[in-house]
């Protein structure tokens, strides 16, 4: 998957565009697995928003005087082996477990409109302190990013 | 192998990378999108659970990927926001040297 690329590349514009094709991946993958709201919503946000927005402060915060030094942390070492280690440990559990379910059962349909109904009945209070929340966070990202710069002038 | 063991051996893959990512690299930035994809790995863990599990007829694991993605969206915007602000204030995104507390 590109999300290898992502993680590897040095240039990071180019490591941007590897993260949307792996999140077009995922969303391919959520389709495959009948999720389609959640494929099209993977679809908008990620791709279309979160890229975006990293584009962004990639570009905002480009500073052409780090090309030749190293892209790696000091601690590199000991953070690949440790991720090796949780890959190895999940995939064992993964292939070892006895408590999956087999897979055998039928497709779920749920449709969009299903979705929404639960969404204003059963889960309205997740959707409202969802609603909150996604409004305090942009407020507080939009005063974080001006802030300082009424400082600088 | 199940289906079921594929999609979790490839979100255990997702979630190692974007870890190796996150601990191992220079750039905020970087290390942002690696936390992006193990919130990713987690989604695809619900879907491949609510696909795969047994029914419960209320998809809750489809629930819980629409507000895991909402909330990631949230925590991406508050990120980029710092990353910005520490960059106007110290002139770089290198995590080795944002060690100081006060400004």
């Amino acid at each position: 998957m590109a999300a290898a690329a992502a993680m590897t590349l040095r240039h990071l514009v180019h490591c941007a565009l590897a993260m949307a094709v792996c999140f077009v991946g995922l969303a391919a993958i959520y389709l495959q697995l009948n999720a389609q709201f959640v494929g099209f919503a993977q679809i908008l946000v990620y791709v279309g928003a979160v890229a975006i927005l990293i584009v962004f402060a990639i570009l905002l915060t480009r500073s052409g005087e780090v090309r030749n030094e190293s892209i790696l942390a000091p601690g590199w070492i000991p953070g690949i082996l440790a991720a090796v280690g949780v890959f190895a440990v999940l995939a064992w559990a993964v292939l070892n477990s006895l408590a999956l379910p087999s897979g055998a059962n039928p497709a779920p349909e749920v449709t969009v409109r299903e979705l929404g109904d639960a969404l204003m009945t059963r889960y309205i209070i997740p959707l409202e302190v969802i609603g909150l929340l996604l409004t305090a966070a942009l407020i507080g990202a939009v005063v974080i990013a001006l802030r300082q710069g009424e400082d600088a002038e | 192998m199940t289906p079921l063991q594929g999609c979790l051996l490839l979100s255990a893959l997702l979630f190692a990378v974007g870890f190796a990512g996150a601990v191992s690299r220079r750039n905020a930035i970087l290390a942002l999108i690696g936390i992006e994809l193990m919130l990713n790995a987690a989604n695809l863990n619900f879907i491949a659970f609510w696909r795969y599990g047994e029914p419960d007829g209320d998809a809750a694991g489809l629930m819980f990927v629409v507000f895991a993605i909402a909330v990631a969206a949230a925590e991406a915007a508050v990120g980029l926001a710092l990353i910005i602000a520490i960059y106007r204030h110290r002139r770089t995104t290198n995590l080795d040297q944002m060690n100081e507390l006060k400004g």
